[in-house]
């Protein structure tokens, strides 16, 4: 296979005295959809956000791109990136929010071309353009002009992943987008993902949406207490859990019997 | 009371056993307020009483009042005041949002810093800090620019560049700065943290994130205790009567001390604070109506479409496509 585009290496994570991450290792590769499962608590969001350093992480490293995440190595000794560095490197990693975070002060429109403009300095006519396409790609052409406030949470879901596809990330972050979501409206979002996981976007998602894993994953992972503990194909994950705790997990999700349904 | 309500549809309908007639509260008698007549009346002898007072005791001297309201040495005490307040604001805010950051920085000693500064500049009353800096030349003969301890390259003598103008911008200014600090810190404060985090997802700088994202949801807490501070401005000026400053009291204070009306000339100065106070109000609801875009399902969302709706009241706001 060819070398991850994503690889955490025993990567430890603390909250004062509460480990959070007790060394994770975990590799995604181009193109590949890679679901984390587990209990909340489990450490799995905290994962996502040391992709990207929204956490420093304590221990361990993580690369995106073959290059270290929030550090360098200069010469034999690692030094700790300036805040406008991990910026840089943080612009080729998109990020789907549980609660959205659209910026409600912009128009849609308006919070999907604030970053390519601002930060990758690209024309604007031609970041809007981009951002229609996108916008219909989500199926919200219509809502360019309106503010997220006057959007339903699927919608909102919906242009918050326009925004963060405006960047033209390498690798897409989703950390339990369809949590905050009332169950009728999951749905669209999580057809959304299942388009662009279609079109080959490298996605690490974070979610309890146990059918969602079984039909688009490539791979699952199932974390619990800061550790991975189950990781492989979603039919050999969900249907023949090995370990105890992710048959425990997935015994709440699944009728009595559904494992072999598959 | 069941036995009541059954000859009523029996009277009204043939149907005797059928289903109750529906209600409909559309035509409702309206709830009645008897305590609200009293208090009007109340309110309404009040006022007559000073009404009747303002215009029959003489010693209000109207006929004074209105001889000077237009008068050029009020225009001109007028003006002082409302430059002095402009650019003491301007000062107090550019400070405030700089100290506010600071405050809010991860380093401890910019953090202390701008802790100490607010700490000092709200602790003193700002009559002190005005005398202070208009005898700065008593602590501080000279001012220069140069290498500390060593040689000054530009030197001045401090009376000659600390005029009463000058000590007025910057005693009312810095003062200011500390209390728009605390408001500003606040504005910041009350934004959501998952907005900075979706800025950094993005990539975007703090300074980027602070000024696109952060501060323009900020506005909105920020806006309304400004307002409160430039009134407060306006007032607060008059203290620079203290240092010969000719503002609008300064100047009503030379007059009456010249002609001894001293409470027709106070009330010139009450009709401009007034009138100054009035204008803001307005202008700062523009402001608030500007920052509140987005923040409601069909507030207006530009100063066209407020314009829209003072104009024609009768019409319903329409702005994207939310029913109202």
């Amino acid at each position: 296979m060819t070398a991850p585009l994503m690889a955490a290496r025993a990567v430890h994570k603390s909250f004062g005295s509460l480990e959070v991450l007790k060394g994770v290792d975990l590799d995604v590769h181009p193109g590949e959809v890679v679901v984390v499962l587990g209990p909340s608590g489990s450490g799995k969001s905290t994962l996502l956000r040391c992709v990207n350093h929204l956490e420093a992480i304590d221990g361990g490293s993580v690369s995106v791109d073959g290059e270290l995440v929030g550090y360098e190595r200069r010469g034999n000794r690692i030094h700790r990136l300036p805040e406008r560095r991990i910026a840089k490197t943080r612009q080729q990693i998109g990020m789907v929010f549980q609660h959205f975070n659209l910026f409600p002060h912009l128009t849609v429109l308006g919070n999907i071309i604030e970053a390519p403009t601002g930060v990758l300095r690209e024309p604007k006519a031609e970041v809007t353009e981009r951002a229609r396409v996108l916008l219909d790609k989500v199926g919200l052409a219509e809502k360019a002009d309106a503010y997220p406030r006057q959007l339903s949470g699927g919608q909102q879901q919906r242009v918050a992943i326009a925004r963060a596809l405006a960047m033209r990330p390498k690798l897409m972050l989703f950390d339990e987008p369809t949590s905050a979501l009332d169950p009728e409206l999951v749905g669209e979002v999580l057809a959304t993902m299942r388009d662009l996981a279609a079109d080959g976007l490298t996605m690490l998602v974070v979610t309890h949406e146990i059918s969602f894993a079984r039909e688009v994953a490539d791979r699952v992972v199932f974390m619990d207490d800061g550790m991975i503990v189950e990781s492989g194909k979603p039919a050999g994950v969900l249907d023949r859990p090995s370990n105890p705790r992710t048959r425990a997990f997935l015994s709440r999700f699944l009728p009595a019997g559904a494992g072999s349904s598959a | 009371m069941a036995r009541n309500v059954a000859p009523a549809v029996d009277a009204a309908g043939q149907r005797a056993t059928g289903p109750p007639e529906p209600v409909d509260v559309a035509h409702a008698v309206p709830e009645r307020h008897p305590m609200r007549w009293v208090a009007t009346a109340v309110v309404a002898v009040l006022a007559a009483q000073l009404g009747h007072m303002l215009v029959t005791n003489p010693n209000f001297e109207w006929d004074v009042v209105f001889r000077y309201l237009n008068t050029e040495s009020i225009g001109r005490g007028l003006w002082v005041t409302l430059k002095l307040t402009v650019i003491a604001m301007v000062v107090g805010i550019v400070l405030g949002v700089l100290l506010a950051v600071c405050r809010l920085s991860g380093n401890w000693l910019v953090r202390a810093l701008a802790a100490a500064y607010i700490w000092f500049f709200r602790g003193v009353p700002a009559l002190v800090q005005l005398i202070f800096w208009f005898n700065l030349s008593a602590l501080m003969p000279r001012v220069s620019i140069g290498i500390p301890f060593g040689p000054e390259f530009v030197v001045w003598e401090t009376n000659s560049l600390i005029t009463p103008l000058l000590a007025a911008i910057l005693g009312l200014g810095l003062n200011e700065g500390a209390y728009m600090a605390e408001i500003v810190r606040g504005g910041l404060m009350s934004v959501d943290p998952g907005q900075t985090e979706a800025a950094q997802a993005l990539g975007m700088s703090r300074t980027r994130t602070l000024f696109r994202v952060v501060l323009p949801q900020a506005m909105r807490f920020i806006v309304p205790p400004t307002g409160s501070q430039v009134i407060n401005m306006i007032k607060a000026t008059s203290l620079v009567s203290v240092i010969a400053l000719s503002d609008l009291l300064y100047t009503v204070q030379t007059i009456y001390n010249r002609t001894f009306q001293t409470i027709p000339l106070l009330l010139v100065a009450c009709v401009w604070y007034l009138v100054i106070t009035s204008i803001l109000y307005v202008g700062q609801s523009f402001i608030e109506r500007h920052y509140s875009r987005g923040s409601n399902r069909n507030t207006p969302t530009r100063f066209r479409d407020v314009l829209k709706i003072r104009r024609r009241p009768a019409l319903p706001p329409t702005t994207g496509e939310v029913p109202t």
